[in-house]
């Protein structure tokens, strides 16, 4: 009796689950077509007149003309033959606040996550007296917006006359709470008798948190790494306060004041901004798995 | 000398050698704009120097009728992105997870790019999407069903529609793997009891599952809430600067941007930022409390 209805019955589960299959891997495939549609549009723009583009709209109709011009015009630096000299100085321009952006966020990249390694080596390693109050005020700075605080920091910063320059943008955001945060999540699970092995061998404390657990701190760094490069390059707001001069422009910032209606940049911006997508997206690609792990650290712990 | 360094490598004097510059970072990029900040909202700066002119500056902001739109503008938008980026992105997680789905690891790296876009690019992708112009893609849509071009972004009710798709394309990837990575620390076994005690697939998300997310939950709507009021620069690149037609996409940190650096007015600027504080911080306390966040402890204890 119980075999007779069971074939039926897992016939129509099978089925069941072959539609839901369907139904579920096209809603995906449909969120991830909706996903790619903006960036699709904005590939198809960069070939076409940035004039055009950006006072009609990124056209889809593939009969209308396309053309490397675009392109040309970005890496006119690298082979300047027949252009006009505007547009030479515009793509230098465009390579500066590139070679910028990859400077500042190499720099901030580095700087941050060693900086941050310590912290939380300090404030996970060891027991003492202020350990639990300054653990409270790693979180506490991060529930105040940094935009609340971006006026007075803006007049600190001209006080301190590193207004204009990249120690401006990096110093206030180099203790970054995340890192900290993250950094120490992950230690706390690092066996903590390796301290005192090393101190039996010798080793100070500062020997024992280079060379002993910060190899074995990689896939943190890692993780962080990526996380803070994708945010170095995209910021935005702080450094479009603390630059002045426009060779000292990030890319998004150089992006920016190529919108206005004055010059005419256009075919600049549009095959510039999608050439300023690549650095990150390359990076995300080869490390995706690490940045996983790296931002769902805070959310599954709570 | 010899005693002194001896005492730097002590145990006891390490771990503040290490914490160090977040206790720097924390007096110098933290505390002190935090207390200029909020001083300075109850001064009048001017280039001349500082005066005390008590709550001037908050009385003055209760009748601001424009401060007053950027308050309304940030709750609604922070209200929306709540209302689509916490269920969504929770529901289409549960899905990606489920064996219904195929390729997971393909759609979860598509989802996450839009993230790695910065607001620069993202927002000018979107604005020429909505552009008035024949070959914006929505126009083209119009077009499909014989309307004609529309205005988008100059009416509150489309033009919020760029701002709020902008912020689902972005984040919906981001919130969902955060919540990917809180299904995988739900311990199945409790899914096996669930069938064996007969419970549906609705009853096991409505009782296991749901409940089992709430650090995800309260993670993804800690960061909503604060991305939520403090947005700005979302606003910036859809209006192409901080004047949006009839102060539709005017924001309070638009409004502090406005005040406190393009008509210098500091004091007032720091009023604005004071009270943006003061509503981020109540909302969170508000959520917390609601989602029972303090009692968890409580709850240990017992």
């Amino acid at each position: 009796m119980a075999k007779n209805t069971s074939t039926p019955n897992q016939k129509t589960m099978a089925a069941n689950h072959k539609v839901g299959t369907a139904v579920a891997t096209g809603l995906f495939a449909f969120l991830c077509a909706f996903i790619a549609f903006p960036l699709v549009c904005g590939l198809l723009g960069s070939f076409r007149d940035g004039q055009k583009v950006i006072t009609t709209g990124m056209s889809l109709d593939l009969h209308s003309p396309v053309s490397l011009q675009n392109y040309r015009e970005l890496f006119a630096k690298f082979a300047p033959s027949g252009m006009t000299d505007d547009v030479i100085l515009n793509s230098q321009k465009y390579f500066m606040w590139y070679k910028n952006s990859l400077i500042l966020t190499l720099t901030t990249v580095v700087l941050t996550l060693l900086v941050c390694y310590f912290i939380a080596y300090g404030l996970t390693m060891y027991k003492y007296k202020l350990q639990g109050f300054l653990f409270f005020m790693v979180i506490a700075t991060m529930s105040v917006p940094f935009e609340i605080l971006m006026l007075p920091l803006y007049q600190e910063i001209t006080t301190l006359g590193i207004i204009n320059t990249n120690a401006g943008v990096i110093l206030p955001g180099l203790c970054a709470a995340g890192t900290i945060f993250f950094f120490k999540q992950y230690m706390t699970s690092l066996p903590k008798e390796l301290l005192d092995a090393g101190r039996v061998d010798g080793c100070t404390e500062y020997g024992i948190a280079v060379k002993i657990m910060m190899p074995i701190t990689k896939p943190a760094f890692a993780s962080q790494a990526i996380m803070c490069a994708m945010g170095s390059w995209n910021n935005m707001l702080w450094p479009m306060l603390v630059y002045r001069d426009t060779n000292k422009f990030t890319l998004q910032i150089g992006l920016n004041t190529l919108l206005t209606p004055y010059g005419n940049n256009y075919n600049l911006l549009i095959a510039g901004s999608m050439f300023g997508i690549l650095p990150i997206l390359v990076i995300y690609l080869i490390f995706n798995r690490y940045l996983v792990e790296g931002m769902t650290s805070g959310a599954v712990k709570g | 000398m010899n005693k002194a360094k001896k005492l730097l490598y002590s145990q006891k004097i390490a771990p503040y050698v290490f914490v160090l510059p977040f206790i720097l970072s924390l007096l110098i990029f933290w505390l002190y704009p935090l207390v200029t900040g909020i001083t300075m909202s109850f001064q009048d700066v001017t280039f001349g120097g500082k005066a005390w002119i008590g709550t001037a500056h908050y009385a003055k902001l209760a009748g601001d009728k424009f401060f007053k739109i950027a308050v309304l503008n940030s709750v609604e938008y922070m209200a929306l992105t709540l209302l689509l980026m916490v269920p969504i992105p929770m529901l289409l997680a549960v899905l990606m997870e489920s064996r219904l789905t195929k390729a997971r690891g393909v759609w979860k790296v598509i989802m996450y790019v839009p993230a790695l876009t910065s607001v620069v690019i993202s927002g000018l992708l979107f604005r020429l999407m909505f552009s008035e112009g024949v070959n914006g893609q929505m126009n083209v849509i119009m077009a499909a069903f014989g309307k004609p071009a529309q205005a988008w972004l100059k009416s509150k009710g489309t033009g919020w529609c760029a701002l709020l798709l902008l912020c689902v394309w972005r984040w919906t990837g981001v919130n969902m793997l955060y919540y990917v990575a809180g299904l995988k620390a739900i311990d199945t076994s409790l899914y096996e009891s669930g069938d064996i005690d007969g419970a549906n697939g609705w009853q096991k998300f409505r009782y296991i599952t749901i409940p089992l997310l709430k650090p995800t939950t309260v993670y993804v709507i800690t960061i909503s809430v604060f991305a939520g009021l403090s947005m700005f620069l979302e606003s910036f690149m859809i209006w192409n600067g901080n004047s949006s037609p009839k102060n539709i996409g005017l924001t309070i940190v638009g409004y502090l941007y406005k005040r406190g650096i393009e008509k210098n007015d500091m004091g007032y600027a720091c009023a604005v930022g004071v009270i943006l504080m003061v509503i981020a911080l109540a909302i969170n306390f508000a959520q917390l409390l609601a989602t029972g966040t303090f009692s968890l402890k409580k709850k240990k204890g017992e």
